[in-house]
């Protein structure tokens, strides 16, 4: 009996201590960046985010990232390592690191995952993800009006759901104000790669494109565009600072709020990994309406096509489908007749082809 | 049209052009230096803060090339001075330059400068074609082609080359003849890393005209595979950079135009091309191993 009250305080002393500590000591928070903050693109966003969860949270929070990780089964090292030195939510920020992630996941079950932007999901991993061709489709509609070649070039990095999502949905803008234009999309098989990117946009340029897009991280396409005196739509953040003269926009990602909202969601414990809206499956995918997709501001366009790019972002913002009948598809098949719309997990399942105004095959 | 892909042709040939015809000179003289991209990436972040900070572009040009010249002695200094292992000590050089460059860089990222100027040499400019290809490059460009003749020149019809030759091709030999193998290499050596230096400025001085860690992406492992490709031999440089920016091209032109053959396997052909070659050239063993120097990464112990 005395040994049970002497276990039961002993107990009790150990929650207070435990209690006492979870005040003191920050929750600690990992990262996993596929380049470094100084990309300017895809993982400078995540950094920006990551910044802004130290900003909120204060001294509740102690955030660590491991920058340059390459996608693949090297990640899974990483990722177990962040797991191990006791990080509570461990953000994995590429499409590459989802079966990585799902892995470690299983092995640290007390460890909340989020992984973007891919789609597999466990107990204790959720999925997170912007509607990147959100923007695209502003972007198509401003390149549809812009160009006088009626050729548009664009950068892609590696064929996956994403990629093809934002391709199709930059050629239904662009068509829908200028059914002549065409797109015809050059693979880097890249995310990062500046020269690389730099050649692709003079090739485009020597074949006639006179507006560029792209799908890959550096800014060295828009310097090229400046260069030559064509114009493009920058990646992920702001790069006017690269090209004054010749960015229309860019879609810039915002994660913060997302960032924010998943680690509310953990320290208040009601973090789960939910049944995504609609079909697709994941737990948050937002886009324009929510700040998640912001627009930089439309320059060095002339004002009846800034008013055009910002009648389509609104359009968008309300709540209109993009993926909706109808079109075709690049062979001329009917994908969707009038009347008809994707829903989520039709983007995710079904769209291995590209509409109508793009060039060519998708790879692989 | 076939104008501008020629001249992306040439400009992304530029950079390999210098880093392989440096090292190539830090072959023949009997050094391999594995450390072609971490002193590329130096010489690239050397020349991005001068440009950035000061504003010359031909100052930015000679401190790319010093900053490549310091990292190649960091590689002397251990692979000549402490007699260390060439290929282990060069491949630590690339991770030690990666590192540095992108520490050195950090502040400057986002920043833009203006990129080199066009030369435009009067009268041949004004040919058509060739005029625009050949006569109105960059200065980088001419420098590049200039350095690649000097280096044929003085390694086949100088003293100096001579020498240099000797002492790649036996170290023992060269030594027993009065010549200073260690200084012959340093120089050597150095040389090498200016011309990674600049190699790698050329990045973003003219390419890409910003900092971005990493840049290079793997060029310099290109060069060193170009010198095998030349099999040692200045103007098979110029040659095996051609091809090897060409293909590159010609890949990314032919999925702008909507070829159906796979981008994956577009992509792998500039590096199946080389090789290809190399495996060609490896089958006439006299082509390939005539200008082989003998004592290629092996180390050299004055007195032995």
């Amino acid at each position: 009996m005395k040994h049970l009250l002497k276990a039961a305080a002993a107990g009790l002393v150990g929650v207070v201590a435990m209690a006492g500590a979870a005040i003191a000591d920050p929750v600690k928070i990992g990262f996993v960046y596929l380049t470094n903050p100084g990309d300017h693109g895809w993982t400078y966003a995540h950094e920006v985010g990551r910044l802004d969860v130290e900003k909120h949270f204060g001294s509740k929070v102690e955030t660590t990232y491991v920058e340059n990780v390459p996608e693949g089964p090297d990640s899974t090292r990483v990722i177990r390592e962040l797991a191990r030195q006791g990080n509570k939510m461990i953000f994995t920020t590429s499409f590459g690191y989802m079966d990585p992630t799902l892995k470690v996941a299983k092995e640290f079950p007390d460890v909340k995952f989020v992984h973007l932007t891919g789609y597999k999901r466990s107990g204790n991993m959720s999925t997170g993800n912007i509607r990147f061709y959100e923007g695209r489709y502003v972007q198509g509609v401003v390149a549809g009006m812009m160009t006088k070649s009626n050729k548009v070039g664009y950068l892609a990095s590696f064929p996956i759901p994403e990629v093809i999502q934002g391709i199709n949905a930059f050629a239904l803008g662009m068509r829908s104000v200028n059914p002549d234009a065409t797109v015809s999309v050059i693979w880097v098989n890249s995310w990062y790669d500046p020269v690389k990117e730099s050649d692709a946009a003079k090739v485009h340029i020597a074949e006639g494109a006179d507006i560029l897009a792209q799908h890959t991280d550096s800014p060295a396409m828009l310097q090229t565009a400046e260069k030559a005196g064509v114009y493009g739509f920058g990646q992920s953040s702001d790069m006017k600072a690269f090209a004054p003269k010749a960015q229309l926009f860019s879609s810039v990602n915002n994660w913060s709020p997302y960032y924010i909202a998943q680690i509310e969601a953990m320290l208040d414990g009601s973090w789960t990994t939910g049944e995504g809206p609609d079909h697709w499956p994941g737990n948050t995918w937002l886009g324009l309406s929510d700040d998640y997709l912001v627009l930089t501001p439309f320059e060095n366009m002339p004002a009846n096509v800034a008013a055009a790019a910002k009648a389509a972002a609104d359009k968008v913002s309300g709540g209109y489908n993009i993926f909706s009948g109808p079109f075709k598809d690049n062979a001329g098949n009917v994908i969707l007749s009038d009347g008809e719309s994707y829903h989520d997990g039709n983007l995710w399942n079904d769209m291995n082809y590209y509409v109508e105004g793009v060039i060519g095959k998708i790879p692989g | 049209m076939l104008e501008q892909l020629l001249l992306t042709v040439l400009m992304t040939s530029v950079p390999l052009i210098f880093a392989a015809t440096g090292e190539l000179v830090a072959e023949r003289s009997g050094v391999l230096n594995l450390g072609v991209e971490g002193m590329m990436l130096m010489g690239a972040v050397g020349a991005f803060a001068t440009a950035f900070g000061t504003g010359n572009l031909w100052l930015a040009i000679i401190v790319g090339g010093l900053a490549g010249a310091l990292t190649g002695g960091v590689f002397a200094l251990f692979a000549l001075g402490f007699a260390t292992n060439q290929v282990a000590t060069g491949l630590a050089l690339t991770i030690f330059g990666t590192g540095l460059s992108g520490l050195v860089g950090a502040p400057l990222v986002g920043h833009a400068i203006d990129g080199l100027p066009q030369i435009t040499i009067p009268v041949l400019s004004n040919l058509p074609f060739v005029g625009a290809l050949l006569f109105s490059l960059d200065p980088m460009a001419y420098l590049a082609v200039a350095l690649l003749a000097g280096v044929a020149w003085f390694l086949k019809r100088t003293r100096g080359g001579l020498v240099l030759r000797a002492v790649g091709d036996n170290h023992d030999s060269a030594h027993a003849l009065g010549y200073s193998v260690l200084r012959v290499r340093l120089l050597a050596v150095l040389f090498g890393g200016m011309m990674a230096g600049l190699g790698g400025a050329y990045l973003p001085l003219m390419l890409t005209p910003h900092w971005a860690e990493g840049m290079t992406a793997g060029r310099g492992w290109i060069a060193l595979a170009l010198v095998v490709f030349a099999s040692w031999l200045p103007w098979r440089v110029l040659v095996g950079a051609l091809i090897f920016g060409g293909i590159t091209i010609m890949q990314l032109a032919g999925q702008a135009r909507g070829w159906t053959v796979p981008s994956q396997f577009l992509s792998m052909l500039p590096y199946l091309a080389t090789i290809a070659v190399l495996v060609v050239i490896s089958r006439n063993r006299e082509f390939s191993l005539a200008n082989f120097p003998s004592c290629l990464g092996r180390v050299f112990h004055a007195g032995k």
